[in-house]
């Protein structure tokens, strides 16, 4: 009689997946103390004169284009007023945050991760497909149950704009900010329209870039905060449950 | 509740950062390496820049409509506004240091000596910038002519400007020194250099920020090493605050 009972099946034992190469988990993090570095500095030094203009000039008697309260200290390097550090802070990582990406981007290149995971198709780009993946993003399923561990379309178009568009352009403008890089380059500093219209790309660069980390704070939530850390820490992540 | 403890947890591991950003700056070893960033950015800069390459001039429908002044507008010794009242005609701007021949320039003297003019933009370490057309001597001219001794590898511009009681100065290397566009401008935007902005005389090194600029010179000592003069570190803001001596960045 007992052999006849069904036997309950055991549970799946939860499938993880290697998803993050240990050269991409180690330029997150650099580049994720980097990017805070820059930002908690930035605003200390948009602090000792906040505000933009376009143009080549823009000083006091000339007409901003947006005008701010100064920053608070909980969200600037140093916490107190300090532009002479705020500097010696940015300038720093300035290095880390460049170079820091161009090995990044070189490293990827040859790794495949570029090639591989980051590469948009045709498929990817269909409105049919755009709008799928939108609700499914509603409905916070973010992983396509056939291929759990490839990005979504919009994981990778953020990333793409991230790693090709915005944190390049912080860079490029920055070195724009420098009047011993514009002795050098002269024809950039022409391309963004002049110093001030620069130092405005840079900020509007700036601000694109902490939208992009609160948006990417908050589905790292929604996906599952731990499971998400922990892959960028070891490179192993759990297939969610309803995927598996 | 989780998640919300999960994003008090990601705020907070931010703030800690910007928080423990201070404590690194306080600390001895990690102010050595926060300061450290001007000795990389320095040499990466010239070797981009080179010797010679110029700062962009611009045209004269792209200047500033008002130049605004800024650090001290006026030096408020006696001494120099005796010197204003008699029209500087007293003023004597010295040459001396690491010279063979030591000079004292009138400002008559120094007006004969070819001039060049450029409209250049004069960025401060603040974020502002304002472009205006500069007018004065190469310093390269004034130093061939006081005849530099080989040891001569720094030039301190002495200020009659005073911050309390600490004279400002300013200083650059032979690069700088000898740079095409670096020159001692008396004149300013068609005129006589005003005082808010310097008179008689201010340097101009245009791939520097605003800070490096001295204004109201009254000496230039040509020197081996920064080392003992002022604070040591080349400057009144390199002294009493952290900037950078090379401002190019």
């Amino acid at each position: 009689m007992a052999d006849a009972e069904p036997r309950p099946e055991p549970p799946a034992p939860p499938r993880t997946i290697y998803r993050h190469r240990v050269a991409t988990r180690l330029w997150h993090w650099i580049n994720a103390v980097a990017i805070l570095i820059m930002l908690g500095s930035g605003l200390m030094i948009f602090n000792a004169h906040p505000r933009l203009y376009w143009g080549i000039y823009g000083a006091n008697f000339d007409h901003p284009w947006l005008q701010l309260p100064r920053w608070p200290g909980w969200a600037t390097i140093p916490a107190h007023y300090n532009l002479a550090l705020a500097r010696r802070w940015h300038l720093l990582f300035a290095l880390v945050l460049a170079f820091g990406l161009l090995l990044h981007m070189v490293v990827s290149l040859i790794n495949g991760h570029i090639g591989k995971d980051l590469r948009l198709r045709r498929a990817e780009l269909a409105p049919r497909h755009l709008w799928a993946d939108f609700k499914a993003h509603l409905a916070l399923r973010f992983h396509d149950p056939a291929r759990p561990g490839a990005y979504n379309i919009f994981q990778k178009l953020s990333y793409i704009v991230v790693i090709f568009g915005l944190i390049p352009l912080a860079i490029f403008t920055g070195l724009c900010l420098s009047p011993g890089f514009n002795a050098f380059a002269p024809w950039l500093l022409e391309l963004f329209g002049g110093r001030q219209s620069a130092r405005s790309i840079h900020f509007i660069a700036a601000a694109a870039l902490t939208l992009f980390i609160v948006v990417h704070l908050t589905l790292v939530i929604l996906a599952g905060a731990i499971n998400e850390i922990r892959s960028m820490v070891t490179g192993w992540w759990r297939v969610p449950e309803e995927d598996a | 509740m989780t998640i919300f403890t999960r994003r008090t947890l990601l705020v907070g591991a931010s703030a800690g950062l910007l928080a423990g950003c201070d404590s690194v700056a306080n600390n001895p070893l990690g102010r050595k390496l926060l300061l450290s960033d001007e000795k990389l950015h320095q040499p990466l800069q010239r070797l981009l820049i080179g010797r010679t390459a110029r700062a962009p001039e611009y045209r004269r429908d792209q200047m500033s409509p008002f130049f605004r002044t800024n650090g001290t507008r006026k030096p408020d010794t006696p001494a120099y506004q005796a010197l204003l009242d008699g029209q500087f005609a007293d003023w004597r701007l010295r040459i001396d240091g690491l010279v063979e021949r030591p000079l004292a320039l009138t400002l008559a003297q120094l007006r004969a000596v070819p001039a060049q003019t450029q409209i250049t933009r004069h960025d401060c370490v603040e974020g502002w910038s304002a472009v205006g057309e500069w007018h004065g001597p190469r310093l390269a001219l004034l130093l061939d002519a006081a005849r530099l001794r080989p040891q001569a590898k720094y030039f301190v511009f002495h200020c009659m400007d005073r911050f309390a009681d600490t004279p400002y100065y300013e200083s650059i290397d032979l690069v700088d020194a000898l740079h095409p566009q670096t020159i001692l401008a008396w004149g300013m935007n068609g005129k006589a250099l005003s005082v808010g902005h310097g008179a008689p005389v201010r340097l101009r090194v245009e791939r520097q920020l605003g800070y490096k600029q001295a204004k109201f010179i009254e000496r230039i000592e040509a020197v081996a090493s920064l080392d003992g003069i002022g604070g040591g570190r080349g400057g009144y803001w390199e002294d009493v605050a952290d900037y950078e001596w090379y401002a190019g960045i």
